[in-house]
């Protein structure tokens, strides 16, 4: 019965109800990309801005005459802290923190998730979930116990460097860093492997094996030329995480120029001393979002794809 | 088939009987262990070891310095007592009242919103490629940038309310960012407006996966879209709801960052959450015990949640 009154409605109400429907539609999605583009918009163009124009003009007002100078000053001369020369001091330190951290996170959990799919053991799921667990932990019950060790690692270091006249890393803040980020980032780059090598033909491991290769032959011969695509999802995923951590940046190496980015940018906003140049602040953030956003517009599919086996199976 | 099964049975006794690769290929099978111990170490170590060390801490009366003496649950009982404590509010009543506060309504508005979008976005929109990125950009940035861009954005003499004014709205006031009895909310706003583009992507995903055979079904026999959505749809997805709900409650419990960037911690600690509370307690007033205590009451509440869901799903992959 049902399907024969059906047809009738959509002819009755016509093709103008339909038209409103769109109309809709298209205009609640503009709206909300507005709201999605409205604080990017605003700090993209008061970068640009004199500090006149944004004391006397509109917020979203577009630049009057628009100057590159804010962006070079953040760059170059800002004050952070007590030192004035600028944010790029902190993003080399960036830098220098996330590729290290990205590359060994990255291959550990390639590694790991090989063993974990190929070379099962009994007990090898609780193994998984004791490091997957740790991805999901408040690092906050962590964060004084690491504090500990990594001061007392610091003045073996200072005993080191008066012993020997070289510290071997020990109780630099960048290497602390990368070992924090390379330990706590290892149960997310082991899911991402972990979940991909799950799929991947068992059958080809056993024949290889029959044919006597060895372990490592057979992740770097079969294993790695085809794992291209996960490659990409976990180095974005850790790149963007690693970038933006804020928490472990402030409490490791939270003063000095040994910042890196997030608390340097943080440090420059939150400076209440003098004049506020608010054009230099979003020019700060924007030189501290660049990286990430690049990567983001360069890369977008792959991005998605790592927040989403982050959070969902793979 | 078989006979490669039956070759391989052969060939791995053959293997162990040669005298000279005996020890060769014992390395061999303890290889993919020893690959895996160092990371399983130092999970070990500097995840479930370090987590007993600060329950540990919790325990004793370490202020500025750790200390190893256990006194007992004096930390526990302080913020017990805290926690009634609302007249005026001690700073563990603020933090937890507002973690209720913004981890319902953000998690809250970004499923309705995330889901909203999603269906909307699914209607075969022209320029979906366009406007996907738009609305998942947020989640890219860092919360400290999303902080200074949205403290800029709702500052009342800079942002929102001046702009307003210029136009001629000039009895239009917002100034929840300075008022220690909203400045929790604007930090809702900037939670959501960073991940609900994330939550979108996940329910399109969701709706993508859809025999579409089911709803053609429907729809011939005279559903609307609107019972269409309510009875078929979103019954089908209530694992992503599930995921969702997971990802949401583990960034709120985690958020910090966004606190300090977008209020400095609020007008007298207003905008509090745990995480500020634990980080400050711990490591600028000199109260070790007590932010310990708070960091583990933390991971319990989201052990809590997370536990549950990891068995579903690790029980749930080998089926």
């Amino acid at each position: 019965m049902s399907a024969v009154t059906s047809p009738a409605r959509p002819a009755s109400s016509g093709a103008s109800a339909r038209t409103i429907n769109r109309i809709v539609i298209y205009g609640l999605l503009a709206l909300f990309a507005i709201f999605y583009l409205m604080p990017l918009f605003v700090m993209l163009v008061t970068s640009f801005k004199t500090m006149d124009e944004i004391q006397n003009g509109n917020m979203l007002a577009l630049p009057q005459s628009p100057t590159i100078e804010p962006w070079f000053k953040a760059w170059g001369q800002t004050c952070v802290g007590l030192t004035c020369a600028g944010i790029k001091g902190y993003f080399w330190n960036s830098i220098k923190m996330v590729v290290p951290a990205v590359l060994i996170s990255t291959l550990l959990g390639a590694l790991n998730g090989y063993v974990l799919t190929k070379w099962r053991f009994r007990g090898h799921t609780l193994v998984f979930a004791m490091m997957l667990f740790a991805c999901f932990i408040p690092f906050q019950s962590v964060l004084l116990p690491m504090a500990t060790i990594l001061g007392s690692i610091g003045r073996f270091g200072v005993t080191l460097q008066n012993a020997t006249g070289f510290n071997f890393g020990l109780g630099n803040s960048t290497v602390n860093l990368v070992f924090v980020h390379v330990v706590y980032g290892l149960g997310f780059t082991t899911l991402f492997f972990r979940n991909y090598y799950e799929a991947f033909p068992t059958e080809l491991i056993k024949a290889a094996q029959v044919d006597g290769a060895s372990f490592f032959q057979i992740f770097r011969r079969i294993m790695l030329p085809n794992s291209m695509p996960i490659f990409v999802v976990t180095v974005i995923y850790q790149f963007t995480n690693i970038w933006n951590d804020f928490l472990f940046a402030s409490a490791y190496a939270g003063t000095g120029d040994v910042m890196p980015m997030t608390v340097a940018l943080n440090n420059v906003v939150n400076t209440s001393t003098g004049v506020v140049e608010y054009n230099v602040n979003m020019a700060a953030a924007m030189i501290a979002a660049l990286p990430t956003l690049i990567v983001y517009v360069v890369a977008g599919r792959y991005f998605v794809r790592g927040l989403m086996a982050g959070a969902v199976k793979g | 088939m078989s006979t490669v099964a039956e070759t391989q049975i052969k060939l791995t006794p053959e293997h162990d009987a040669r005298p000279g690769a005996s020890v060769r290929s014992r390395l061999q099978d303890l290889l993919p262990k020893i690959v895996l111990a160092p990371s399983f170490a130092a999970t070990i170590v500097f995840v479930y070891g370090f987590i007993l060390w600060t329950i540990y801490l919790s325990f004793t009366n370490s202020k500025t310095f750790p200390s190893y003496d256990i006194t007992g649950a004096r930390a526990y009982q302080r913020l017990w007592r805290w926690t009634f404590e609302s007249d005026p509010p001690s700073s563990w009543y603020t933090s937890i009242t507002n973690m209720g506060i913004f981890g319902f309504l953000y998690i809250a508005i970004c499923l309705a919103l995330g889901l909203f979008l999603a269906i909307l976005l699914d209607q075969k929109i022209r320029g979906e490629g366009v406007l996907r990125p738009i609305y998942l950009y947020p989640m890219a940035l860092s919360f400290i940038v999303t902080g200074v861009a949205w403290k800029w954005f709702l500052d009342p003499g800079l942002g929102l309310e001046q702009t307003l004014h210029q136009w001629g709205w000039t009895s239009f006031h917002f100034d929840w960012i300075k008022n220690k009895d909203f400045v929790i909310y604007t930090v809702v706003i900037a939670g959501v407006w960073q991940a609900s583009g994330f939550i979108m992507a996940m329910f399109l995903a969701g709706l993508r996966g859809i025999d579409g055979e089911i709803m053609k079904a429907a729809q011939i026999d005279g559903a609307s879209t609107f019972q269409l959505y309510r009875r078929i749809v979103i019954p089908l997805l209530r694992p992503v709801f599930l995921s969702a709900f997971i990802v949401l409650a583990h960034l709120a419990i985690k958020s910090y960052d966004l606190v300090v960037a977008l209020t400095s911690g609020g007008p007298g600690g207003s905008a509090w959450l745990p995480s500020n509370f634990m980080y400050e307690f711990t490591f600028k007033r000199n109260e070790m015990a007590v932010g310990s205590a708070s960091a583990v009451i933390m991971l319990m509440t989201l052990t809590a949640i997370i536990v549950p869901y990891l068995y579903s799903e690790l029980r749930e992959k080998p089926r």
